[in-house]
């Protein structure tokens, strides 16, 4: 059971990357696994370390910052993850300023939140997602959990916007409709997906089996 | 109804860990002996599936929407073990890629959503079908299936809430219980909906769902009971449990005397002195109240399409 390998290549989803010819990705010659365990190690480090090992903090954080100018990591994204993630940093940071005394300091929270957010930022942009697939079979994860979370990954983009155009369509040619009637149309829509989502399925199986898929 | 971080303590995060480890084995080895080769590309097809079916939003009330729970839907469509694989790939993805419920607290999620849910909906899709065996049979299967399986969903992550002492179980239990009696209903009318267009487009697809023996359902029943009972029986049961339980009881006395909800206080029945009898036959009532809607649905839906069809 379960022989499908995906490269890095054929797992990225049309929709998010539309630029289908990038170079390789940095640091990819190192295996996720030893990614993921370093990411793992650092981060439970930083966050048990008392705050006083300052240089720890300080190390860690020029790792980061050399890791992101070494492997020439597009700064863009990277950024606007933190910047998802940041506000609520900085909202849990003001709340124990202001708030009643006796739980963390403020700065202890600030710097230990943000060296974690940034090494799970840096590392995820070092580690396509379409490698974990092969990192769970290495960690002995089951082989039917595995390929079903690889195909998921590889079709759900895919069906949302086959879901999206279904909409569309029906909402084009629909003139008006109460509530009961768009709660018939969008249950239609399910349905109507959950049986393109099976033929789909059909015939993902008889490639797979044409590659000698057992 | 996913539960985030920060929500449960340390020893219900091991305990639903387990729990959740032990139901996603039980239907992977499932799965692995009985799923035809040809049906395996279907789970992770079904997961997407079941993701992209999850943002379409349906208006309910006043600006509210929701959308599509599906664990009682791909029971009935893929069998239990698939459901559970399906719901848990869904759930893994939705916690690690999405922030949508808590990384600490995903083996509760997967417990209730993934792994009860689907035994839950499984099994009352199961006794509606046996007592009606016809087409209207099988939608209101899925109809109460669904309605049963966000209830039975609801009552464990209350238990779980309950005994991570983040919320006390005279308050979730009402609150959790009584907004997904609503929930459900609205889960059901879409699962049937979507059941009943799918058996439209291609029956081929349904026909093959209720290849299940009967034992194997009574067992996963039971099974689902336990689940349910492991969470919720600490405050159900009368023993003196220690401090968490007297508090939670006189959280549950506070609450029936202010009385707010109204949606639970509508399912209590008046003259009957013992809250966890009237509680018990309240739940019964709603139950049959819910399959009578679902018996209902089925009879309208088959109703409505069948002078089209013959036609």
């Amino acid at each position: 059971m379960g022989g499908i390998h995906f490269g890095s290549h054929g797992t990225e989803p049309v929709s998010l990357r539309r630029t289908a010819e990038r170079p390789a990705p940095p640091f990819s010659a190192v295996s996720p696994a030893w990614k993921l365990a370093l990411m793992l190690v650092l981060v439970f480090t930083t966050a048990l370390l008392p705050v006083r090992f300052i240089a720890w903090h300080a190390g860690l954080g020029l790792l980061l910052l050399s890791v992101v100018f070494m492997g020439r990591i597009p700064l863009r994204p990277l950024l606007l993850r933190l910047s998802l993630v940041l506000p609520f940093l900085a909202c849990i940071c003001l709340a124990s300023a202001l708030g009643p005394q006796g739980g963390p300091d403020w700065r202890t929270l600030a710097l230990r939140g943000a060296l974690c957010t940034g090494t799970v930022t840096v590392f995820a942009a070092i580690t396509p997602l379409g490698t974990l697939p092969l990192l769970l079979r290495r960690l002995h994860v089951p082989p039917l959990l595995v390929t079903t979370l690889a195909l998921m990954h590889r079709y759900l983009f895919v069906l949302m916007d086959e879901s999206q155009r279904m909409r569309r369509a029906r909402e084009s040619r629909t003139l008006r409709g109460g509530r009961s009637r768009t709660w018939l149309l969008s249950a239609d829509v399910l349905g109507r997906l959950f049986v393109r989502a099976s033929e789909r399925a059909e015939r993902i199986y008889l490639a797979m089996c044409a590659r000698a898929w057992k | 109804m996913h539960i985030p971080d920060g929500f449960l303590d340390l020893k219900t995060v091991a305990v639903t860990g387990l729990c959740a480890a032990c139901g996603l084995g039980w239907a992977l080895s499932k799965a692995h002996k009985e799923l035809p080769q040809r049906k395996v590309p279907l789970l992770g097809l079904g997961a997407a599936f079941l993701f992209s079916a999850q943002m379409i939003n349906f208006p309910v009330m006043m600006g509210v929407s929701g959308h599509l729970i599906g664990s009682a839907l791909l029971a009935v469509l893929l069998g239990v073990p698939a459901a559970v694989i399906v719901v848990t790939s869904v759930l893994i993805a939705q916690a690690f890629l999405f922030a949508d419920g808590g990384v600490t607290a995903l083996g509760a999620n997967v417990f209730n959503l993934g792994v009860v849910a689907p035994l839950a909906g499984s099994l009352a899709y199961r006794l509606v079908t046996l007592l009606v065996k016809d087409e209207r049979g099988r939608i209101a299967g899925v109809a109460f299936g669904a309605w049963c399986s966000t209830i039975a969903a609801s009552l464990a992550c209350a238990g779980q809430l309950a005994w991570s002492g983040t919320v006390a179980w005279g308050v979730g239990l009402p609150a959790m219980v009584g907004i997904h009696v609503l929930i459900g209903l609205g889960e059901a009318v879409i699962s049937a909906l979507a059941y009943f267009a799918i058996t439209r487009a291609r029956p081929s697809l349904v026909e093959g769902s209720t290849g299940q023996d009967g034992q194997g359902t009574v067992l996963q029943g039971v099974l689902a009971c336990l689940g349910i009972a492991l969470f919720v029986a600490p405050f159900a049961c009368p023993w003196p449990d220690g401090l968490e339980t007297v508090a939670a009881r006189l959280g549950f006395e506070h609450q029936a005397q202010d009385n707010h909800l109204s949606v639970w206080g509508d399912y209590r029945l008046p003259g009957i002195e013992n809250p966890g009898l009237a509680t018990a036959l309240a739940g019964g009532l709603g139950c049959l109240l819910a399959l009578g809607l679902a018996l209902l649905l089925g009879q309208a839906l088959v109703r409505r399409t069948r002078p089209e069809s013959g036609s």
